[in-house]
């Protein structure tokens, strides 16, 4: 059993690392919404699915299908992620729009924006399933099966750690989401917008009487929250290299937990929380296989939010200083 | 955490069942009218079979093959210009056991058929059987492969292909004796239909004393990296995967990436789709085993009547017969030959039934009193150059 884990260890660790940070990306949006609006946005799930859809795009519209290399493929992955982030934000945005703001506006419960959430996730699942795929992607009667993405890099390996080789796919995968991390993390801390965010999150009523336009801040957090989505859309799909409408099921749900983990409302701590999921994960598996995974991971949620009941980080959006 | 996402489940669960539901609802009336005329009483000098099966669902692609099948053999009667002519009325039941059930009450009591080709799947036979037994109304499936089925005494309910029971041993005995395979990783999806394979490989391999290591991933997950570092820290010959193609096709793709590129891959009949292929990609399929109690004919078989069912399939349909196509044949081969030797009642085709045993395209056709085919042949088929092909029986295939 220990052997087992010393040898699998440093494999474990890369691909925890790797699937971490597309937890952590989604975790963001989960942990903005709540941080601003208190509210779990549940339709992130599907942010992210469509996110996957966007990235699809890219190669099913230049009928791109075998491995690209130099400039066409850094070219065809900005494309990729670009199109993943406009998707997903734009459906954010489109989500607040029309399923929290109207009730928001009315003063309804916050129970109410949890069922419309809900409600709003099926809806764009099954429109997927029903006519997006079959139309847009040209698959009749296959709206509910998964949609492969032709290999476009190819895995080479890039190193070796103690004999366990380490592809580009997966290095790149972690250093793009620690970059968009990074770049996230100076936005809200040191800009004019981030400083909206922070305030609303702190005092809505208090930032409302210092100026701050509550809608276009509410509206940036969709934005930034469904950009995040997007990039972790198009990451995933580069490195599984397969969708389907249902995929944002289980992301959402595993996002969420991260975000709770990490400390929800605290952008750091869903870092914290995406990337302690993704290695529990791996490890766990290695000691009671593989069908265990979601058991570990919750089991360690339950554990942490005993002794720790903010999360890893605790401290949350509002509070945090630049 | 987990109450709440478990409701977050049913919730979505009862939304797709509620759509499936009102969409089955709406063929369901354009599906039970007959294909020519519109009344519900046969013509005279006709009799109505049914076929029944998931025809537009996500699984519709391992039932339109066999109901193709099934028509082929109606069509090519029914052109011998016979006294007694058939019609076949076709059953969408979406794989929905409880939507199986009304049509089958629907099959007995509006359309009077006088056999059903089917149930296509397991879940759904296990439901639809006791309601046919009860109206004494004979069947034939042309799929459906759990074990389980034949050991409820039915005496009308018959499928023209081996169970579970005989592809899980049949495949395990190929890895240890036709692939001479030492040590051996055997992978299921915990679903009712590959743990129960897998544990059938792993007892058959045991039983030659071949190592196993086994794991169990979860099939709708995207990632499968922790079942992947034990396989490649395994280092085994071959391994096993009881599953659907789905899953089976990222998993074959995730251990080639990871640089297990020796293991021999094997799945069962569930995998046994191109979109195992899609899944891997072609350079990652490529090899890959695929064991299945059914046989498909592939363009280069060389028995005449295979080919000429190959030939005339490909004629009607413009495709090559795909899964179960010729066990659809075969099952409807079934109810044509009882009604040719004069039988039009349900109750004396059911008792020319037991008697049957005539060269049919898969197999030998003939069945035991428990409804089972007595042919257990089992066949390996294997990725080349993008395609399956037919590499021979489990219990005498090679690899070339």
């Amino acid at each position: 059993m220990l052997n087992d884990f010393i040898n699998q260890f440093w494999p474990a660790t890369i691909d925890g690392l790797a699937f971490g940070s597309i937890y952590a990306l989604i975790a963001l949006g989960y942990t903005m919404v709540y941080g601003v609006l208190r509210l779990i946005n549940f339709a992130h799930s599907e942010v992210f699915m469509i996110g996957t859809f966007g990235a699809m795009l890219v190669p099913f519209v230049f009928g791109i299908n075998s491995p690209l290399t130099g400039i066409a493929l850094v070219g065809v992955v900005v494309a990729m992620i670009l199109a993943g982030m406009l998707a997903s934000a734009g459906t954010a945005i489109a989500l607040e729009r029309i399923a929290y703001r109207p009730l928001r506006k009315r003063g309804a419960s916050r129970l109410a924006a949890l069922i419309s959430a809900i409600g709003a996730s099926i809806f764009l699942q099954e429109l997927f399933a029903l006519l997006v795929i079959p139309e847009v992607f040209n698959r009749p009667e296959q709206g509910r099966i998964q949609m492969a993405l032709p290999r476009l890099m190819e895995r080479s390996e890039l190193f070796s750690i103690f004999g366990h080789p380490v592809r580009i796919d997966q290095i790149f995968v972690i250093l793009a989401a620690i970059g968009m991390m990074i770049a996230l993390d100076a936005l809200v801390n040191r800009s004019k917008i981030g400083r909206g965010i922070r305030a609303t999150a702190q005092n809505p009523e208090a930032a409302v009487l210092m100026g701050v336009d509550i809608n276009r801040i509410v509206r940036m957090t969709f934005l930034i929250g469904g950009g995040m989505a997007g990039v972790a859309g198009a990451l995933y799909l580069i490195s599984y290299e397969n969708t389907h409408y249902f995929v944002g099921f289980l992301f959402g749900i595993k996002a969420f937990t991260a975000a709770v983990l990490g400390g929800i409302g605290n952008l750091r701590g869903a870092l914290v929380g995406g990337i302690t999921l993704g290695l529990v994960e791996n490890y766990g598996a290695i000691f009671f296989g593989s069908d265990w995974k979601h058991v570990i991971s919750f089991t360690i949620l339950v554990l942490v939010l005993m002794f720790r009941p903010t999360g890893i980080l605790g401290e949350s959006l509002q509070q945090a200083r630049a | 955490m987990r109450p709440k996402t478990a409701r977050l489940g049913g919730v979505l669960a009862a939304g797709v069942a509620l759509t499936l539901g009102l969409a089955a609802c709406g063929d369901g009336g354009t599906e039970a009218t007959p294909a020519e005329g519109g009344s519900s009483a046969a013509a005279p000098g006709t009799i109505k079979l049914g076929f029944m099966g998931d025809l537009t669902g996500a699984n519709a692609g391992i039932v339109i093959p066999p109901r193709n099948g099934a028509k082929l053999v109606i069509n090519e009667y029914n052109k011998t210009n016979p006294a007694v002519k058939i019609e076949l009325v076709e059953y969408d039941s979406q794989a929905d056991p409880s939507k199986a059930v009304a049509l089958a009450q629907q099959a007995i009591k509006t359309d009077k058929i006088v056999g059903l080709i089917g149930p296509a799947f397991s879940g759904e036979s296990a439901q639809v059987a006791p309601v046919l037994e009860e109206a004494k109304l004979p069947s034939v499936s042309a799929s459906a492969t759990n074990a389980a089925l034949s050991a409820n005494g039915w005496k009308y309910w018959h499928r023209v292909l081996p169970s579970d029971n005989v592809q899980g041993p049949g495949i395990g005995d190929f890895i240890a004796t036709g692939l001479a395979a030492k040590h051996v990783f055997v992978i299921d999806d915990k679903s009712e239909y590959g743990k129960p394979l897998a544990d059938a490989v792993k007892s058959a391999l045991e039983a030659k004393s071949v190592k196993l290591t086994t794991d169990s991933l979860d099939p709708t997950e995207s990632d499968f990296s922790s079942v992947v570092n034990k396989v490649a820290a395994a280092k085994p010959d071959a391994i096993f995967f009881g599953g659907y193609y789905a899953a089976g096709g990222n998993l074959l793709k995730q251990l080639r990436d990871k640089g297990v590129k020796d293991a021999k891959f094997l799945s069962g009949d569930g995998s046994l789709d191109k979109g195992l292929i899609d899944g891997a990609g072609a350079a990652n399929a490529e090899g890959a085993l695929v064991g299945c109690p059914c046989y498909i004919a592939t363009p280069d078989v060389t028995d005449a009547k295979v080919k000429a069912f190959a030939d005339s399939y490909k004629a009607a349909y413009s495709a090559d017969p795909a899964i179960y196509a010729a066990e659809g044949y075969d099952a409807a081969t079934v109810f044509v030959e009882a009604i040719k030797a004069g039988n039009t009642t349900a109750e004396k085709i059911n008792e020319f039934i037991a008697t049957v045993d005539f060269a049919g395209v898969s197999k030998q056709v003939k069945f035991e009193a428990n409804g089972e085919v007595s042919a257990k042949d089992i066949y390996i088929y294997q990725v080349k150059d993008g395609a399956i092909g037919l590499l021979g029986k489990a219990n005498e295939a090679k690899l070339g």
